[in-house]
C-alpha cells in the first residue's frame, strides 16, 4: 500500500505533463493548420527551414 | 512574443522567432486568400515564391483556411506584387481586407483547452474509480476508499468549475430569459452530482459520481469543439469569398490627375475611367468613348451590350472594350447593387428563423429530463425512503439522461459530412446548410453561368477547316470579346499553330481587322464582313479571308458537360426542376428542352425570381436555388437552401449555403446525397441516444445505477454515435427518391 504514496502522485504528474504539453502546443499555434502540418511533415525542405528557425529561436 | 510584436496571432511563434532575436522593427502582415491551394506541394510553392521576394521576412501558408500570411518589414503599398508573383506560379490569390484577429478561432481554441482539462480530469479520476470499483469486493480498507474519494474531489472540483463554464453560462442565460435549453439539464446534472458526491465524501459513505460528471463534460465538449470547428471553417470560407470583391477604381480628379480610389470613397459626380477588361465599380453614365459591356452578372444575358455616350452602366458588370469615361451616378441607396442587397435582406429573414435539428430535439428533451428527475425524487420520497436515496436516484437519472450522445449526434455527423464534401471540391459555408439541403424537394436553376458555363462556345466547329480556324484565332487573340475568346479556345483545343499577322485593329462593336501575306482578314459581325445571310444573327461571328467567301462561326453558351445527365438523375430522384432565367425566351426554351425541364421562365428580373420562389414556398415547397449571377443573389437568399458555382458573383456566393468548384454540375448530386445521408445518420444517432435512455432510465429511476454502470453506458453510447457518423466518410451513396 505504501507504493500508492508515490504511484498516485506519479500518475497525476504524468497526466499533468500531458495536459501542459497540449496547452503549450495549442498556445504555440500548432493547431492552426492541421491539414498543412500533415503535408509539411513529408516535405524535407520545409522541415529543414523549420529547424533553422527553431534554432534561431532558442538563441 | 508574437503578441508583443503586434502581429496577428495566427502566425506561428517560430516564424517570427529569428526576427525577434535581432530586435527588428514591428512587422506588417498581409493576408491573402488563395483559392487553389490543395496540398503540401502548393504550400511549398507559395512559401518559396513569396519568400524569395524582396522585403518579405516570413511567410506562412495555412492549408486549412487557404490563406497565406506574409510579413514584411515595411508596410507594402499594395498586395499586387505578391499576387502577381503567385499568379506567375499559377496560384489565384486575392488580398483580404485588414483582418487582424479571428474571434471564431479563439472560441474554437477555448473549447479545446477546456476539453483537454476535462479529459485530464476524467482519465485520472477514472484511474482512481477503477481501483475503488475493483477493490469494493476485496480487502480494500475504508480509509483508502475515502482517500481516493478525496483525491477525486480534488481533481474534479477545479476541472468541473473550468470545463463546465460554457454550459453553466449558457444555462443561466437561458433560465434568465425564461427558456429551457439542453445546457440546463446538463448543468443541473453536473452540479447536483458534484454537490452530492462532495457530501458523500465528507461523510465517508456511499458512492461518488465525480468520474461521471467529468466524463460527461469531456464528451459534451467533444461535441461543442466539433461544432465550433465547423463554424470556424464556414466563417473563414465566407471571409475568403468576401475578400474577392473588386475594391478600387480609377478616378479622374478635377486637375486631370488619375488616381486609384477605393470603391466606398467614390461619390456621385466623380469622373471614373473604365479600362477594357475592368469591372465597373459603381453605377455610372458614359460621357465619352464607346465599348461593350458584359452584363451577364446582372441580366443573365450572355451577349455583351454595346454602350456609347449617355448609356447607363451598372456596378459589377465588366467592360470588354474601352476605355470609357463615365460619371458616377448612383448615390449609395440608389445603386442596383444596393437595391439587390435590400431585396436580399428581406428575403434572407425566413432562413434566419430555421431551427436546427439538435435544437428541435433539445426543446422536447430538456423538459422531459426534468420531469423524469423530479418524478423519481417524488416517487422515492412518497414511498418513504427519505430524501437522501431519493436525491441519489434523481441525480442518477439526470446523469444517465444527460445528452452526451445527443450532443455529439449532430456535430459529429456534420463534421464528417463537410469533410467529405470539402474533399470533393464543395465548400459548405453555412453550418446549418446541410440540414436545410436535406429537406429540399424543388430545385430552381438559373441558366447562364449555372446550367451553362456562362461563356459562349463555338458550335459545329467541325465544319470549319483547320487553316481557316488558325487564321481566325490569330486575329481573335487580340480581343477580349467573349466571342473572340471562344474562337481562340476552339483553336487551342485543336492544337493549331498561330499564323503571323500585321496591322491588327479592333473596331468596337464591329470586329477585328488585320493582314496576312498582304490579304485583309476580318473577324466580326455580319455587317462588318459584308454578309447578308439568313443565318446572320447576332450569335454568329463571320470571318473573311481576302476575297474568299465569308465563313460563319456560330456561337452559343453551351450547357455544362454533364448538365443533361444531372438533370435526368435529379428528375428521376423525384425532384421538381425549374429554370428561372434573365435571358431571352428562345435561348432559355432551347436549354430547357435539351435538359428535359418542362418548367421554365425567361426574362425574369431579380424581384420576379424572388416572387416565384416565394410562390413555391407558399405551396409548401422547400426550394433549392442554384444560381451565380448578381441577379440571382436575392433569389438565393430567398430559397430554403442555395448553392453557387465558384465562378459566381461575390454577392451570390455570400448568399449561398455552399459553393461548388469545377466545370461540372455533378457536385450538386453529391451535395444532395451527402445532405440526405447526413440527416439519416443524425436521426439514427438520435435513435441510438434515445434507445440507450430507454434502457438505462428505468434502472436509474429504480436506483440501481451505480457510478460504474453510468460510466460504461455513457462511453458506449458516445462511441456508438461517433462510429455511426464516421460511416458517412467512406460510404458510397446513391441519389434516391
Amino acid at each position: 500500500m505504501t507504493a500508492l504514496a508515490w504511484l498516485i502522485p506519479a500518475a497525476l504528474a504524468l497526466g499533468g505533463l500531458g495536459l501542459a504539453a497540449f496547452l503549450w502546443s495549442l498556445r504555440s499555434h500548432q493547431f492552426e493548420d492541421l491539414e498543412g502540418a500533415g503535408w509539411r511533415a513529408l516535405d524535407d525542405e520545409i522541415e529543414r527551414d523549420h529547424r533553422k528557425s527553431d534554432h534561431a529561436n532558442d538563441r | 512574443m508574437a503578441q508583443a510584436l503586434g502581429v496577428t496571432p495566427d502566425v506561428t511563434a517560430r516564424d517570427v522567432g529569428p526576427i525577434a532575436a535581432t530586435g527588428a522593427r514591428p512587422l506588417t502582415t498581409t493576408i491573402l486568400a488563395i483559392e487553389n491551394m490543395h496540398c503540401g506541394g502548393c504550400i511549398r510553392g507559395i512559401e518559396q515564391t513569396l519568400g524569395s521576394l524582396a522585403d518579405v521576412v516570413a511567410v506562412r501558408a495555412n492549408l486549412t483556411t487557404k490563406r497565406v500570411h506574409i510579413q514584411t518589414a515595411q508596410h507594402p503599398q499594395s498586395a499586387e506584387p505578391f499576387i502577381g508573383a503567385l499568379r506567375a506560379r499559377g496560384f489565384t490569390a486575392k488580398a483580404l481586407a485588414g483582418e487582424t484577429v479571428r474571434p471564431e478561432a479563439a472560441a474554437d481554441h477555448d473549447y479545446l483547452k477546456r476539453l483537454a482539462v476535462a479529459g485530464f480530469a476524467a482519465t485520472n479520476i477514472m484511474l482512481l474509480s477503477v481501483s475503488v470499483w475493483s477493490g469494493a469486493g476485496s480487502d480494500m480498507p475504508a480509509s483508502l476508499h475515502t482517500l481516493f474519494h478525496w483525491l477525486s474531489a480534488l481533481i474534479a472540483l477545479p476541472a468541473i468549475a473550468y470545463a463546465g463554464q460554457p454550459f453553466f453560462v449558457s444555462a443561466r442565460a437561458a433560465l434568465a430569459a425564461g427558456r429551457l435549453n439542453m445546457d440546463v439539464p446538463i448543468s443541473l446534472g453536473v452540479l447536483l452530482a458534484t454537490a452530492m458526491s462532495l457530501f458523500q465524501t465528507f461523510r465517508g459513505t456511499g458512492q461518488v459520481y465525480f468520474d461521471a460528471a467529468t466524463m460527461l463534460l469531456f464528451f459534451l465538449l467533444i461535441g461543442r469543439t466539433l461544432d465550433a470547428r465547423m463554424r470556424v471553417r464556414a466563417l473563414s470560407a465566407a471571409g475568403n469569398l468576401l475578400g474577392l470583391r473588386a475594391v478600387a477604381a480609377s478616378v479622374v480628379r478635377t486637375d486631370g490627375r488619375i488616381e486609384r480610389v477605393a470603391t466606398d470613397a467614390i461619390e456621385p459626380g466623380m469622373c471614373v475611367l473604365i479600362a477594357a477588361g475592368e469591372r465597373v465599380a459603381v453605377d455610372a453614365r458614359v460621357v465619352s468613348g464607346s465599348g461593350e459591356i458584359d452584363e451577364s452578372l446582372i441580366t443573365g444575358e450572355s451577349r455583351p451590350r454595346r454602350v456609347t455616350t449617355d448609356d447607363q452602366l451598372y456596378a459589377g458588370t465588366i467592360a470588354l472594350s474601352g476605355p470609357l469615361e463615365t460619371v458616377a451616378t448612383a448615390v449609395a441607396d440608389n445603386t442596383l447593387l444596393a437595391e439587390i442587397a435590400r431585396l436580399m435582406q428581406t428575403a434572407g429573414q425566413a432562413r434566419g428563423r430555421y431551427v436546427r435539428l439538435a435544437d428541435k430535439a433539445a426543446q422536447v428533451y430538456a423538459p422531459a429530463v426534468h420531469v423524469l428527475g423530479l418524478t423519481t425524487f417524488i416517487g422515492w420520497m412518497a414511498t418513504g425512503h427519505g430524501w437522501e436515496p431519493a436525491l441519489t436516484a434523481a441525480i442518477a437519472v439526470l446523469i444517465v439522461t444527460c445528452p452526451c450522445a445527443l450532443a455529439l449526434a449532430v456535430p459529429a455527423v456534420q463534421v464528417v459530412a463537410t469533410g467529405r464534401l470539402f474533399r470533393n471540391g464543395i465548400v459548405l459555408k453555412a453550418a446549418d446548410g446541410l440540414e436545410r439541403l436535406a429537406e429540399i424537394d424543388t430545385i430552381v436553376f438559373d441558366k447562364t453561368g449555372t446550367l451553362t458555363l456562362g461563356q459562349p462556345q463555338l458550335i459545329d466547329d467541325d465544319a470549319i477547316p483547320d487553316a481557316v480556324l488558325a487564321r481566325a484565332a490569330a486575329i481573335a487573340a487580340q480581343s477580349r470579346h467573349p466571342y473572340a475568346k471562344a474562337v481562340l479556345r476552339a483553336a487551342t483545343k485543336r492544337k493549331l499553330t498561330s499564323v503571323p499577322l500585321t496591322d491588327i485593329i479592333e473596331i468596337a462593336g464591329a470586329g477585328l481587322k488585320g493582314s496576312h501575306n498582304g490579304r485583309e482578314l476580318r473577324l466580326g459581325s455580319a455587317a462588318f464582313c459584308g454578309v447578308t445571310d439568313s443565318r446572320a444573327d447576332e450569335q454568329t461571328l463571320w470571318f473573311c479571308d481576302g476575297a474568299q467567301k465569308p465563313v460563319a462561326f456560330p456561337l452559343s453558351d453551351t450547357l455544362r458537360g454533364d448538365a443533361t445527365a444531372v438533370a435526368e438523375k435529379l428528375a428521376a430522384a423525384g425532384y421538381d426542376l425549374e429554370i428561372l432565367s434573365g435571358d431571352r425566351a428562345a435561348t432559355v426554351a432551347a436549354a430547357a428542352q435539351s435538359l428535359g425541364i418542362a418548367n421554365w421562365r425567361a426574362a425574369q428580373r431579380p424581384d420576379e425570381k424572388i416572387a416565384r420562389i416565394h410562390a413555391l414556398a407558399a405551396k409548401g415547397r422547400k426550394v433549392l436555388m442554384v444560381g451565380d449571377g448578381l441577379n440571382d443573389a436575392p433569389a438565393l437568399a430567398a430559397g430554403h437552401a442555395a448553392l453557387s458555382p465558384s465562378s459566381a458573383a461575390d454577392i451570390s456566393q455570400n448568399a449561398a449555403d455552399g459553393v461548388f468548384q469545377g466545370e461540372m454540375l455533378a457536385p450538386l448530386i453529391e451535395i444532395l446525397v451527402v445532405a440526405k445521408a447526413a440527416r439519416r445518420r443524425s436521426l439514427e444517432n438520435f435513435a441510438i441516444a434515445i434507445g440507450y435512455n430507454v434502457l438505462f432510465v428505468p434502472l436509474a429511476m429504480a436506483g440501481v445505477v451505480t457510478p460504474l454502470i453510468a460510466a460504461i453506458a455513457m462511453s458506449a453510447s458516445s462511441i456508438a454515435v461517433t462510429a455511426n457518423a464516421l460511416r458517412l466518410s467512406w460510404q458510397s451513396l446513391e441519389l434516391r427518391p
